[in-house]
């Protein structure tokens, strides 16, 4: 607060004089606006002062502590450095008004001195950092002269920070494929990787449990029930449906009826996952066993495959219609008039020539969906079940890669089993997988899209 | 109705005749009053300034502002003597008597063998592949294509080049023996070269097909029509025989057009 009240006083006081300085100079003379050089010296007043105080936070708990023991009412604490915390953080929460009273009677003596030591150093940081900012602007200040370019170094200093703030996705992104490939390589030293990729068998909890053996982790159960559940099933209601919405909607409604249905396909974007995973669980899946138990079908579980499949397709259907809209809406308008000069219906137009003007736009389309359906994670893990079956049967329960991540890591875990492990080695699969249906997907449609710019 | 000089120049083998046509997109009047009779045996040309509503009244011959929501369509246009608006009239058997032709060459992006039989596909004018053959190469025979193309009919239209494909998309016209030609500047899009084909293509085509063009250049329509009708401003200012408005034109406004007063 005081710090703020500082800079402010010191943007006031410096552009003041860049102002004089400025009327004093020849005209032209002044290379820099005088708000920048209030904004410079403002800055220099803030920023050390702020970065003393993050460091100053950080240091001063251990600097407190270290002055505590020094006290010689800390000369009866055990030896053994457990304890000794323990009594030591007991005497800090009370200083601080966290707790009442003391259970060790060796806490108490040492809470006054705790108290002194932090009200210290805070006052002391306090302080410091106020010395700093008052430097830091005197520094500036004595820098101001007419030729002083308080702009360009104002200006970069705004660069650095937005360039700081988009690397910081960047740098995420890139920890987090470390980390992964990091995880995987410590499982797939204890774990074969080719027993993991085309292995057919997997229950990872029995070689958790110590009487597994090598082919508890192979993974192909869990690609087939993500293939199945995400690029077939889920594939097999998106494309027709969300296709036929984009020809309807670019082709035959009018422009009132467009108006109204699209805002409420896209409502259908933004509903949560979960919500659908509890449509698929509670209400699709009891219906299709039902049905399948009904028309004689064995084996029909309380989970399936077809649920999860019937429920994500459904909520992909707005993400293919839309990439459709566009490809279809990029073909020319002459593609269209050429071919109903020529006589042909709106339907023959439509399936002729704008389906295979649009078809590149189309299927990075509904690459990007697979891609997004096969890293869908709710709806699976509450409608499609747990079992690791290789199964063409629709009507069977099957898990998928993200279901399987989910249960590897949810509960108590300890984070150096192959169990856990196995959750890094998935996911960096499924990472690559995605990865690469995203980047053909974004060719096709640029390749696409200059054929007709 | 009609001056008395239309009536004088009245062929005597009328294709098609609109009468007291008036074209409004939302309340914006776009032609008023148009009488015309097209011959069957002249090709026609449509001047005028840009904006004068030439090619509008071009696509109301075969009903393409019907893709355009808000335009209406008053008066009577005919065809053989029946009225192409009215309810009767099929839009699909409508178009594939009256073709057209665009500004910009628009091939479909298919083999060129596919964008000529794109029409009598659809129509069903073919059954046997052998009967496409015989369609396809008489069709790009006529389009003045067929010794440039004939080794790669399975090449994309779209790698010919702009006449090249212009006269793709006159053979695809063509190639579902339509009665009546539209053209909408086919040659505006084009260089010098590719233009003086599509002009002789015009002059082989003529007496074979009714052929209506509309074109900036006058010196275009001097050389390839036997008519022309000047449009300004939505109207109909005056027809006749290509020579006679050029040389002696009847009305202020054609002249000061054609002598390049303004437009």
């Amino acid at each position: 607060m005081l710090l703020l009240g500082l800079a402010v006083v010191a943007w006031v006081v410096a552009r003041a004089r860049a102002t004089r300085l400025q009327t004093a100079a020849p005209k032209g003379a002044m290379h820099s606006l005088p708000s920048y050089h209030g904004w410079y010296v403002a800055l220099w007043a803030l920023l050390p002062a702020c970065l003393f105080l993050a460091v100053w936070t950080n240091v001063m708990p251990g600097l407190v502590t270290g002055s505590v023991l020094e006290n010689p009412a800390a000369s009866a604490l055990p030896e053994d450095s457990f304890s000794r915390g323990a009594i030591l953080a007991e005497a800090r929460a009370i200083a601080q008004g966290k707790q009442a009273a003391a259970f060790n009677p060796l806490a108490q003596p040492l809470v006054q001195p705790y108290r002194d030591a932090q009200s210290r150093f805070a006052t002391g940081g306090v302080i410091l950092s106020l010395i700093l900012a008052f430097a830091g602007a005197a520094y500036a200040f004595t820098r101001m002269r007419t030729d002083f370019r308080a702009r360009t170094r104002v200006e970069r200093l705004v660069m650095g920070t937005l360039l700081l703030a988009s690397l910081i996705a960047i740098i995420t992104t890139v920890g987090i494929v470390a980390s992964l490939l990091w995880e995987s390589l410590r499982f797939f030293s204890m774990v074969n990787p080719i027993d993991f990729l085309f292995g057919t068998k997997w229950s990872p909890q029995s070689a958790a449990l110590g009487y597994g053996n090598d082919d508890a982790f192979g993974a192909v159960p869990l690609f087939w029930g993500t293939i199945f559940i995400g690029a077939i099933i889920a594939m097999a209601v998106a494309i027709p449906l969300g296709l036929m919405s984009a020809i309807y909607l670019t082709q035959y409604a009018s422009s009132t009826t467009r108006k109204w249905m699209k805002p409420i396909l896209e409502v259908l974007a933004g509903v949560p996952t979960v919500v659908y995973g509890y449509f698929a669980a509670l209400t699709i899946a009891p219906a299709l066993r039902d049905l399948a138990v009904g028309v004689g079908i064995h084996g029909a579980s309380s989970e399936s495959a077809l649920a999860a499949g019937l429920v994500m397709g459904v909520m992909i259907i707005p993400f293919v219609s839309s990439m459709a809209d566009d490809s279809i809406a990029a073909v020319p308008q002459a593609m269209r008039d050429g071919s109903l000069a020529m006589g042909a219906t709106t339907s023959e137009t439509i399936k002729r020539v704008l389906i295979p003007a649009a078809l590149p736009g189309v299927v990075g389309g509904v690459l990007l969906a697979v891609s997004r359906a096969i890293g869908e994670t709710m709806i699976v893990v509450m409608a499609a079940g747990l079992a690791a079956n290789l199964t063409l049967n629709p009507f069977s329960s099957v898990t998928t890669v993200t279901t399987q991540i989910v249960q590897l890591l949810t509960g108590d875990q300890e984070f150096d089993s192959a169990k856990t492990l196995a959750a890094f080695a998935l996911g960096l699969v499924l990472f690559i997988v995605t990865l690469l249906l995203n980047i053909v997907a974004l060719r096709v449609v640029k390749k696409y899209r200059e054929a007709y710019e | 109705m009609l001056t008395p000089e239309q009536e004088a120049l009245k062929p005597n083998n009328p294709k098609m005749t609109a009468r007291d046509v008036n074209v409004f997109y939302g309340q914006k009047q776009a032609i008023k009053q148009v009488s015309i009779d097209v011959d069957m045996d002249n090709v026609t040309a449509f001047i005028g300034p840009s904006g004068c509503g030439k090619s509008t009244f071009l696509r109301t011959m075969n009903r393409m502002n019907d893709t355009v929501a808000s335009a209406r369509v008053e008066g009577e246009i005919t065809l053989d003597g029946d009225n192409i608006y009215s309810p009767s009239m099929d839009v699909v058997q409508l178009r594939a008597r009256v073709g057209m032709v665009f500004q910009k060459p628009n091939p479909f992006p298919k083999s060129i063998y596919e964008n000529i039989a794109y029409g009598p596909r659809i129509h069903g004018l073919a059954s046997a592949k052998a009967d496409m053959d015989v369609i396809v190469e008489k069709s790009l025979r006529r389009a003045g294509l067929w010794d440039e193309v004939k080794d790669r009919l399975h090449d994309s239209g779209t790698a010919l080049s702009g006449g090249q494909q212009q006269r793709l998309c006159i053979g695809r016209a063509i190639a579902v023996e339509p009665e009546v030609i539209l053209m909408d500047e086919p040659c505006s899009a084009l260089d010098p070269i590719a233009t003086a084909k599509i002009e002789e293509l015009i002059h082989e085509l003529r007496g074979r097909y009714a052929i209506v063009i509309v074109t900036h250049n006058m010196q275009q329509a001097a050389r390839v029509s036997q008519r022309t009708a000047f449009f300004h401003l939505g109207t109909l200012v005056e027809y006749g025989v290509t020579s006679d408005i050029f040389t002696n034109p009847r009305q202020e406004r054609t002249k000061d057009y054609i002598t390049g007063r303004y437009g």
